[in-house]
């Protein structure tokens, strides 16, 4: 028993080690002080945090990655939280043939994607422009934010709506005050994914997007197709940094969630 | 009375039930007012392009408006011996109106899909016929190029008469109709996809196999271990996850790299003599896929194995059941939906990846969409990269259909 035990004690622990070891090992290489990609380190600055901060391509692609991603985000939320409460208000006819294509950019390849996206939008003047690219994000974002804010919204008690409604309010006041501060932890996180994706997403950008719309993942491809600059790395701790930050609010809310269910 | 009382009742109940159906009613055009905007959005934005995309994969109208003549009289044409005069002619005159017009290039361009060359071979001639001729139309065209003696030049002109057309599909498979119309495999320098088919599905199964025998032992460590190491290793299950693809392709990279990580390191342990090449083949694409997808395995086998009680192993070992028994027959069959799920979930993505192979591998390592990006972008030849995002898209619905009617999607919740 103990060999076995012991046995795959190591495996899962070599395995969790195998996860978290190559973001590991590209943070403090980022705060090098030379230009090697390998250790000892010969010395420790912010050499490469000055140079992406000085650099016009990085700071635009940050720029775009945080304007896309926001913009994305308010329209995918809006939307995908709009449709989730639809589908749980009542059954309509077709709902799940409706869920199906709401999932739908879910399941479709990205490549599949990337070139649909750029045929289409191109005649429509969308290819190489933020708005095309916000509204691409935003397709790929919504399904997160329908599940998550469905998955709350199955917690959520129907006669508040009903109270709420003998007591007079409309159905816009009964919204605002008795359902979204309840199901507001799930409107959150899957605000939350949703910036995830676009900040994440790599393969439609790089198709759709024009030179003027490069975002963090398309400079740091064209900078891995390149030589490797320890700029890049750089870029990839404050990824790591912010993917970590996100993740810690989405387990946060949930968390919060969690606590106010009876 | 009592009768009178119960038609009362009756009426009652039928006006509540009235005012229910039209409350209900109304909930569900609300409902639908909800759900519209995000449907339409997705329905125009997304699903109406990817359809006109795909739709090009059958579709073939860029011949028959430009040679509209030619394409007609061929429309009889058996494809076992060069057609008769009154094609000829027909082709001669459709060059010459189609090179006043300048609307012959993008036909070239289509017609080169099919056959090297016959770019030239439609340029040229109808810069060579532009001129007044005397005698037979036939040998006229021969002289202006001799590949218009030649069945398989006609049979490419049939080919794409349009409006519909199995070309691109069959192209995609490594075949190809010939003249007389009859399907065969195309010349072995020529059959490219169903070697990159075979490659995708075995790097897609292989990266699964592995996600799998990786993922098995650390969720079960997670699911079975005190709240504090499961926090903590779960931990580093979700950092990767949230992580950007590119972030760790670019760490495998940055780590493999002749002058990265594992180099030094294994060079300076002796095990290496002089930095090898890490990078660019199939080790690389496969190690950092398995990094990338490995979260998609364990969370939903670690979300099976929560619901598994404890107290199933010990009873078992308690029956005097061997550890190992124990967990062939108490414990891996209940694991079942999430095994079905995890793989489930890391064939499909394994099947689209397009970042890393194009980064991390070399020429014989480019997956599918790796082509599907290559037609669409290098050569313009919408048409082949359609009817490959076809297969793909097909092949991808076809396993998630499949396994939502073997298994059903209500087994697992990976959240």
């Amino acid at each position: 028993m103990s060999a076995i035990r012991l046995a795959w004690w190591v495996v899962g622990l070599a395995v969790a080690v195998f996860l978290v070891a190559p973001l590991l090992v590209i943070v403090p290489l980022s705060f090098s002080d030379g230009s090697f990609l390998h250790f000892p380190l010969p010395g420790i600055g912010m050499r490469w945090y000055r140079a992406f901060f000085s650099s016009d391509f990085w700071l635009t692609a940050l720029w775009n990655s945080l304007t896309i991603g926001i913009a994305s985000t308010i329209v995918a939320t809006a939307l995908g939280t709009l449709a989730a409460i639809g589908l749980w208000l009542a059954v309509i006819p077709g709902a799940s043939a409706i869920m199906a294509v709401l999932l739908l950019p879910l399941v479709v390849p990205a490549i599949i994607t990337a070139v649909a996206l750029t045929f289409a939008y191109a005649p429509v003047g969308l290819a190489s422009t933020h708005g095309g690219l916000i509204i691409a994000h935003a397709l790929l974002a919504s399904p997160f934010v329908v599940v998550t804010v469905g998955a709350t919204l199955s917690q959520f008690d129907r006669t508040l709506l009903r109270a709420a409604s003998s007591c007079g309010a409309g159905p816009v006041t009964a919204f605002r005050r008795v359902m979204l501060p309840v199901i507001l932890p799930g409107v959150v996180a899957g605000a939350v994914f949703a910036f995830a994706t676009s900040l994440d997403e790599s393969v439609v950008v790089l198709f759709l997007a024009g030179p003027s719309q490069r975002t963090l993942p398309r400079q740091m491809f064209a900078g891995l197709k390149d030589t490797i600059e320890l700029t890049i790395l750089a870029a990839a701790t404050m990824l790591v940094v912010l993917s970590l930050v996100l993740m810690l609010l989405v387990r946060f809310l949930s968390a919060r969630g969690e606590a106010r269910r009876p | 009375m009592a009768h009178v009382a119960a038609i009362e009742t009756g009426k009652a109940a039928a006006a509540l039930a009235r005012r229910a159906r039209r409350a209900g009613y109304g909930q569900k055009v609300s409902a639908a007012l909800l759900v519209l905007p995000l449907l339409l959005f997705v329905l125009v934005a997304f699903a109406a392009p990817i359809g006109a995309m795909l739709k090009r994969g059958v579709e073939d109208r860029e011949v028959a408006p430009v040679l509209p003549r030619t394409i007609g009289a061929l429309s009889g044409w058996s494809g076992t011996a060069l057609p008769d005069e009154p094609v000829f002619a027909a082709l001669v005159e459709d060059l010459r109106e189609a090179r006043a017009a300048g609307t012959l290039p993008s036909a070239a361009s289509r017609l080169n899909h099919d056959q090297a060359g016959l770019r030239t071979t439609l340029i040229g001639s109808a810069r060579r016929l532009a001129a007044p001729f005397e005698g037979p139309a036939r040998e006229a065209v021969l002289r202006a190029d001799p590949a218009w003696g030649q069945l398989e030049t006609w049979g490419a002109l049939a080919r794409a008469r349009g409006p519909w057309t199995d070309f691109f599909l069959l192209a995609a498979l490594d075949l190809k109709r010939d003249a007389a119309g009859t399907i065969r495999a195309v010349a072995e320098e020529q059959a490219v996809f169903r070697t990159v088919f075979g490659r995708t599905f075995w790097i897609a199964a292989m990266v699964t196999a592995i996600t799998l025998v990786l993922a098995y032992p650390l969720a079960a460590l997670i699911a079975l271990s005190r709240p504090a190491v499961a926090s903590a290793l779960l931990f580093a299950v979700l950092l990767p996850f949230w992580t950007s693809l590119l972030v760790r392709t670019a760490a495998w990279m940055v780590l493999l790299a002749r002058e990265g990580v594992a180099n030094h390191a294994l060079v300076a342990l002796g095990l290496f003599g002089a930095p090898q090449q890490l990078l660019f083949n199939r080790f690389a694409v496969v190690v950092a896929m398995v990094h990338i997808l490995l979260p998609f395995m364990v969370l939903p086998l670690y979300a099976v194995m929560r619901q598994i009680p404890p107290i199933h192993l010990r009873a078992a070992s308690s029956l005097g059941a061997h550890p190992v028994s124990a967990f062939r027959r108490v414990w891996l069959p209940q694991t079942l939906p999430g095994i079905g799920a995890g793989c489930l979930m890391v064939f499909i993505q394994a099947l689209g990846f397009y970042i890393t192979p194009a980064l991390l591998g070399g020429g014989a390592d480019q997956m599918l969409p790796y082509f599907i990006g290559f037609y669409a972008n290098q050569t313009v030849n919408w048409g082949m990269a359609a009817s490959l995002s076809l297969l793909l898209l097909a092949a991808t619905l076809l396993i998630v259909g499949l396994y939502g009617q073997l298994v059903g999607f209500g087994a697992v919740r990976t959240s």
